[in-house]
Parts: structure tokens; sequence; C-alpha cells
């Protein structure tokens, strides 16, 4: 155990160095898109002055020369700020916090369920010797993978909240029923079906893939037989023996996939009307919101670098022969 | 079909029956109450204030002007009772409401409406802001009078008195503070019929009745605006009966026609009087090429408008006649030159400009920006790149977002041709004239002279129309604008576009008016669901 910790220590403080170059790097990319936030908000205006145009840059702050801004950003971001968002009216921080629990929720969900479903279906696929059902399965999980997700979505939308009108149509809950308790977890299930499938739909083509290959190759390894020649049952060859040494490239995948969460899909979000944070980074570029853009990549960076240490201690407790250095 | 003798005498005493009943009986005519209106906004305003077009209509449910507007435009009573202004234009003189109340408590008196006037319309509306700019002072002798001083006559003032273009803010919150970065921007606290409840950024913003209201209480209890940025799923939400209401022609116009069938739902193109988007196609007169007057009213002959507004606004939009929309009826008149579509005509332009076709049939080759809002303008780019090739001019279309398109065509100057709408507004002066005026040739400022067309006889007229006082005299000058600006072709007045709205049927009370987009909810209802 104290091996995981010090092992842990150790990679958190090298995620340091890289978040600030990770920073540096945004910054400038994200500068070298034409146009700033005073160009955005006096355009929405529909008309403006030079002497509006001065004020607007004077109270952003983009009147200041590259690096003084890169300064500044550091400077806050030791005091743990991320900034005012002056497009909407916020600290960045507190708008982050406001999408999180809705992006979290639905990535969250659907990468479970993608998993489960995914892996099944490919442990079924590896397993069955039903031409049918293998075809049958990586027919439906080519097709969930071809499919674009925002006609996956809109024709749910057609089908479920129009013609059959089972479901709403969009957003997180309906705020204007004033639902309490269990009530209300319910009508947010009800509110998740569409998207969450939408996205289940697309991600678990991905995991069937691969446990099928992944365990198509470790049955055919030596200790498999041996196992069987030990004389167990066939179930547990192959639950316990192939599809745990089938499961690393899963992790791996999953650990990707929860890099993405924080971005989320600004597919998905944006044809449910799902407040989360792939449309809130999505605005934020047309905006040229830079604080809540930085704020937002700075965040899911994160994110990236600590599933990937997550990643490695779960590949630790998984496979014995890979060690912790 | 026969109708026998008793039959007949029973169903006219009914008849005589239901005449006889009150109005109210009949259920249909009598405002239900309560109910929450549920409005699509898009995009998502970014606060309450300052002018985006989804902001005013967030903006008229809490703020109020010291006038409003009926039917005619024409100011009628809303925070002011009365007023009266001196001969010479340059005192007018408010007799404000007594007893309205702001949200949080506090009285409404004449220091609001001084300090709203002076430190944030005039200082940060770009666009009222040339009406108040010869507003010196705002005089309160007393608590319920407010007198504006000006230093020269300010005519289209009378058009821009409304909560539209200058909303009255508390004093109290505003005072000493920037207005354009005010957290209050964001909570507003007002004096109008719906006060602010919740604001859920990319979800929803709540408001709720205002119990206290000075002109009555609205009928409904509360206004949710919700946000749904896909196009397709906001007609799905429409459809479904989950939004009642979706302003500023937020469906494809293709779509239209669809959703003009689907039960439950109806088009409304009332309400937009005052805003006539004018679509228009600007040369980049810094580069000599377009310098040839032959040459631009050659691109002007090419171009078919009336199949422009068929194809592609499927009906919604007429032709423009000139640089004033038809909509501005004092000011507008129909008699300039006109350039009817003529292919011919356009060749014998362009061959007498000296740009003969070479051997590839190209005369000349340059780029077209498209309005950075949405997918009609880019199908319009290819409507006017097909137009121009029948002619010789090869097109390259150059499709932007907002920020780059604003940097490359007023920043950079980096373009040959461009097109877009601006608002007309109420009056010339906000959405027209700074087309054309030389001092609002500006680098940087986004929606201004884009053209770069200067004309210093017509630099007079523009600027005699902003003092003169006489309506009549006023419209003479307009008119010989018209006439100059549509002779010298700077820009290419292309179509007035109609903006519509997707409105449940259920909806009860939407005004038509004008400036209706930018009134406020309180007689809005809902009709019952099996009503309908």
């Amino acid at each position: 155990m104290l091996r995981y910790l010090a092992y842990f220590t150790q990679r958190l403080i090298q995620v340091i160095p890289i978040a600030l170059l990770i920073i540096l790097a945004n910054f400038f990319l994200l500068k070298l898109a034409p146009g700033d936030i005073a160009d955005v908000m006096a355009g929405e205006m529909g008309a403006a002055t030079p002497e509006l145009m001065d004020t607007l840059r004077q109270q952003f702050g983009t009147d200041l020369s590259l690096p003084m801004q890169l300064l500044h950003y550091y400077a806050k971001l030791l005091r743990f700020d991320l900034g005012y968002s002056f497009r909407n009216g916020m600290s960045v921080a507190a708008l982050i916090a406001d999408r999180l629990p809705a992006t979290v929720l639905l990535a969250g969900a659907s990468l479970l369920l993608a998993s489960l479903i995914g892996v099944t279906l490919g442990w079924l696929s590896a397993n069955t010797r039903r031409n049918w059902l293998k075809n049958t399965i990586s027919a439906f999980t080519t097709v969930g993978f071809a499919t674009p997700l925002f006609w996956i979505g809109l024709m749910l939308i057609v089908l479920f909240s129009i013609h059959l009108r089972w479901l709403p149509t969009g957003g997180v809950e309906d705020v204007d029923a004033e639902y309490e308790g269990y009530a209300r977890v319910l009508d947010v299930i009800r509110h998740m079906i569409m998207p969450v499938l939408s996205l289940t739909f697309f991600y678990l083509a991905i995991y069937a893939r691969i446990t099928r290959t992944a365990i198509k190759d470790v049955q055919r390894l030596d200790f498999v037989r041996t196992a069987q020649a030990k004389g167990l049952s066939p179930a547990r060859v192959s639950v316990v023996h192939v599809l745990r040494n089938a499961l690393l490239p899963v992790v791996t995948v999953t650990g990707m996939q929860i890099g993405s969460i924080l971005s989320g899909s600004v597919v998905v979000e944006t044809v449910f009307a799902w407040p989360g944070l792939g449309r809130l980074a999505f605005d934020a570029v047309m905006q040229r919101d830079l604080n809540l853009l930085l704020g937002i990549l700075f965040c899911s960076s994160l994110v990236v670098m600590l599933t990937n240490i997550v990643t490695d201690l779960v590949y630790a407790s998984l496979d014995p022969r890979i060690e912790l250095k | 079909m026969t109708l026998d003798r008793r039959a007949f005498m029973l169903s006219s005493m009914a008849a005589a029956l239901a005449g006889a009943l009150p109005l109210d009986a009949l259920a249909e005519d009598k405002p239900r109450e309560g109910g929450t209106f549920i409005v699509n906004l898009e995009p998502e305003p970014s606060s309450f204030l300052f002018n985006s077009n989804t902001a005013s209509v967030l903006a008229a449910q809490v703020v109020e002007g010291l006038v409003a507007y009926d039917a005619n435009s024409k100011p009628i009573p809303a925070l002011a009772e009365r007023w009266e202004a001196s001969p010479d234009g340059l005192t007018i003189t408010f007799h404000l409401r007594r007893g309205v109340k702001w949200h949080d408590g506090k009285p409404f008196t004449s220091a609001d409406v001084q300090h709203t006037v002076l430190e944030i319309v005039k200082k940060v509306n770009p666009r009222a802001g040339t009406a108040y700019k010869a507003v010196q002072a705002v005089e309160t002798p007393d608590a319920y009078t407010a007198i504006f001083k000006l230093s020269e006559p300010s005519p289209a003032i009378w058009a821009v008195l409304s909560g539209t273009e200058a909303a009255i803010l508390p004093r109290h919150l505003y005072e000493g503070k920037p207005p354009l970065t005010n957290e209050w921007n964001n909570k507003l606290i007002g004096t109008g019929p719906f006060v602010f409840k919740e604001w859920q950024r990319g979800d929803y913003i709540l408001l709720e009745r205002n119990p206290d209201y000075w002109g009555g209480r609205a009928h409904l209890n509360r206004v949710r605006i919700k946000t749904i940025t896909d196009p397709g799923a906001r007609a799905a939400a429409l459809e479904a009966g989950e939004v009642h209401y979706s302003p500023f022609s937020s469906v494809a116009p293709s779509e239209v026609a669809r959703l003009k069938q689907v039960p439950g739902l109806r088009i409304e193109t009332g309400g937009y009087g005052i805003f006539v988007p004018h679509f228009f196609f600007d040369f980049n007169l810094d580069r000599p090429q377009f310098r040839d007057k032959r040459l631009r009213a050659a691109f002007a002959h090419a171009i078919d408008r009336q199949a422009l507004a068929d194809k592609v606004w499927f009906g919604l939009a007429k032709l423009a006649t000139g640089p004033i929309p038809s909509a501005q009826a004092a000011t507008y008149t129909a008699d300039t030159t006109q350039y009817p579509f003529d292919l011919k005509k356009a060749e014998q332009l362009l061959d007498e400009a000296g740009l003969p076709r070479k051997a590839d049939g190209v005369r000349l080759r340059i780029t077209h920006h498209t309005m950075p809002y949405g997918d009609v303008f880019k199908r319009v780019g290819e409507f006017l790149k097909e137009s121009l090739k029948q002619v010789g001019v090869e097109v390259e279309l150059v499709n932007l977002d907002l920020s780059q398109f604003h940097r490359t065509i007023f920043g950079d100057r980096n373009f040959d041709t461009f097109s877009t709408y601006y608002a007309a507004g109420a009056d010339p002066q906000f959405g027209v004239l700074r087309r054309y005026w030389t001092k609002t040739i500006a680098k940087g400022v986004p929606w201004s002279n884009g053209t770069g067309y200067s004309n210093p006889a017509l630099d007079k007229i523009i600027e005699a129309s902003f003092t003169e006082v006489d309506p009549v005299k006023r419209r003479e000058l307009l008119v010989q604008f018209q006439k100059i600006a549509q002779d010298d072709l700077p820009s290419i007045n292309l179509l007035e576009l109609q903006h519509f709205s997707v409105v449940s049927t259920r909806v009860q009370g939407l005004s038509t008016f004008p400036d209706g987009y930018a009134k406020s909810f309180k007689d809005i209802w809902l009709q019952a669901r099996d009503q309908v």
C-alpha cells in the first residue's frame, strides 16, 4: 500500500510543471485565433464606437501585451483563482462547478453502460459458436460506431418525444414541475435516457471490439490450456482466467475516455440541450472567452493526467507482472 | 338534411341564449391566469443588458423605459406619465410616475433617470448613444421630475426612450461601478412586470411575476427562458409543445413551411417593425478596382433579388429599394435609382468598365465574406457566387466566425466584398446612416461604415438630419440622402428580411407592435391545452 502511495505522490509532483506548460501552449494557441471578446460583444450589440471598444478592452484586460496577460494569468492560478468570465459575468471556477454535475452524470452513466454492455457483447461474440449471433453483434456495433451522433439523437427525439410523447426532448429536469426527492430522481432519469443511449450506442462498439480481439488473443495462450487441462469449468476459465487478462486494453480505453469526459460530448449536449462542459467550452471558443476556455482546458488536462496515474495503478493490480516505478 | 320546425326553434333559442350570456362564459376570450411561459432564446444572452437581440427580450420583462411605444411607434406613458418639449427641442421635461418601486423595495426616482441617461446610455449604448450625445445634463428639481438639457436638438431621441434602448436602471446598484461588468447585469433589479429569480447558465433563466407591478399583475406566473442550441432539437421541442415561443427566426427558413402545417404551432411575422434586418452587399472601396461605379452597378444588375428572396428565404424577405427600409415610413422613399435584374446590362457595364472576358471567360476574381450568422447566409453566398459567375465574375467564398469576420472586415480591412445585415432600428440614425457617413469609418469598430465610402456632400445631409427638428424638413433631407446613396451605390441594398417567431397556438396576447419583439410578456396568457 505504501508503495502505491509513494508512487502516487511522485507522479502527482510531476503533474505541476506539465500543467504549467499546457497552459502556456493553450494560451498562445488560443491567441492565434483572430479577434477577441471585445469584438464578439460589440458585434452582438449590433453597433459600436471606438470609445466603447477601448472601454471593453480595458475592462477585459485584452489591451495588455501578451506576456503581461500570461503573467497575470499565472499569478492568479497560484492563488487558486481561475479568473473571471466577462462574457458570462461569473467566475470561471463557479461556471465549471455549475456544469460539472451534468457532465459527470451524462458521461459517467454512458461510460458505465457502454463498458458493461460492450464487454459483455465482446465476450459473447468471442465465445459463441453461433454465427448469426456473432454477425448480429458485429453489425450492431459497426452501425453504432458509424452513425453520426447528432443523427441518432435527433431520430430518438422524433420517435420518443414527437410521435410517442414518452420522453422530454431535452434538458436535465422539468424545473416547472417542482418534483422533490424520489420523483425528482425519476424525472432526471427520464431526461437522461436518450442522451445516455446515444452516447452508449456510440462508445460500446469500441469496447465490444477490443474485448473480443483481446479475448481471442488470450485464449490461445498456454496458461489457458493449462487451466482447461486442470479440469476447471469452461465458465470459470473464460471469466477468471481469460477475461481478467483480456481486460488490460479495455482499461486503457476507459482511461482515455474518462480523460475526454470533461470536455464532454459537444454533439450530444447540443442536441439534447444538456448543460454540460462540452458546450460551455464550445461557446467559449466562439465567443473568444479566453479565461473560461483556459480554465476548462486546464481542468481537463488535470483530469487526463490524474486518470493516467489511476490507470497505471489499475494495471498493476490487474497484472502483477507490471511494476510501479 | 331537413330541419323540422321544432329543431329550428330549439336551435334559434339556444343561439339567442348564447348571445345573451356574458362573453366570459365562452371561456376562450377570457385570459387564463397562471402557468409558465416557456421561451427559447438563441443565442443565450450573455447578460440582461447591453442590447444583443436576445438580451433585449429578456430585459424587457424586468426593466422599463421612460416611455413605451404604441402600434404606430408613438410614445405612450411608462415610467414617465407625461412629458413636454420646448419648441427649440433643447429641453425635454419628464414627469415621472409616483409610487413605483424597484424589485428590491427601494423607490424609483428622478435620480435613477439621471444616472442611467448620463452614465450608462450615453456612455455604453453604441446605437442609441448617438441620439443621447446632445444630452448635456439631466436636472432633477424634485424626485418625480427629470429635465433633459440638450446642446443641440436630437429628434431621433424620441425613438429610443423605451426600455429596449434606454432601460432605466437603479442608481443605488449602478453608481460608481463600470456598467458593462456590473454584477447586477446578471441578476437585474428593475421596475418591470417580472422579477429575476434564477439563472442556470446554458440551461434556463427563470423569472417570476412581480405581484406589486404598478401596471397590474401579469397573467403568467412565471417565464422560463430555455437554451436549445441545436436548430433541429429546437424545432422538435416546439413540435412537442415543450417550448411556447421562439423569436428571431430561430429555425431555418426552409423549415417554416413544414412547421406551419404542424398542429399547435403558428408562424408570426409581426412584432419586428423596428428591427428590420436590412440585407446588403458591400464593396471595399479602399481597393481601386471597386471605385468604378459601372462595376458596382453591374453587380447590382447581375443579382436576381426576387429569386434570392424566394429560394433562399422562402419568401420571408422583400426587395429593398434603397438604404432605408419601407418600415421606417416617416422617412422612406421608393423614388430612387433602381437596378433591376438584367444580365445583358451587367455584361455591358462590365465591358465599359474595362473588364472584358478573358480567354477562360473570367473578367475578375474576387473574394466574398458571408455573414457569420448561420447556414442561411452561407447559402446566400453560394447564390451570389452563382449569380456573378454568369457575368464572368469568379467569387471565392469565405465563411468565418463572428469574431474573425469583424477583424477581417472592420479591423484589417483585408477583403473585397461582404454581405451582411444591420438592424435598421426605429430611425435611420441608428442602423442606416452609419453605413454611409465618413465619421463612422472607424478601424476596428464592428458594424461601422464597412465600404469606406466618403462623400462630403452626403455627410452634410446626414449631419443636418441629426439636428433637424421639423419632421417635414428632416424627411426632405433623408429623401435626398436615399437618392444620393442609391445612385452612388457604394453598397448594394438587396433585401428587407422578415424576422419571424415560431409560436404555440396556446399563446394569446403576443404583441405585434413594431417593437413587439422587445415588449414584456405581461399581457400574454396560455390557453388550456384542451382548448386549442
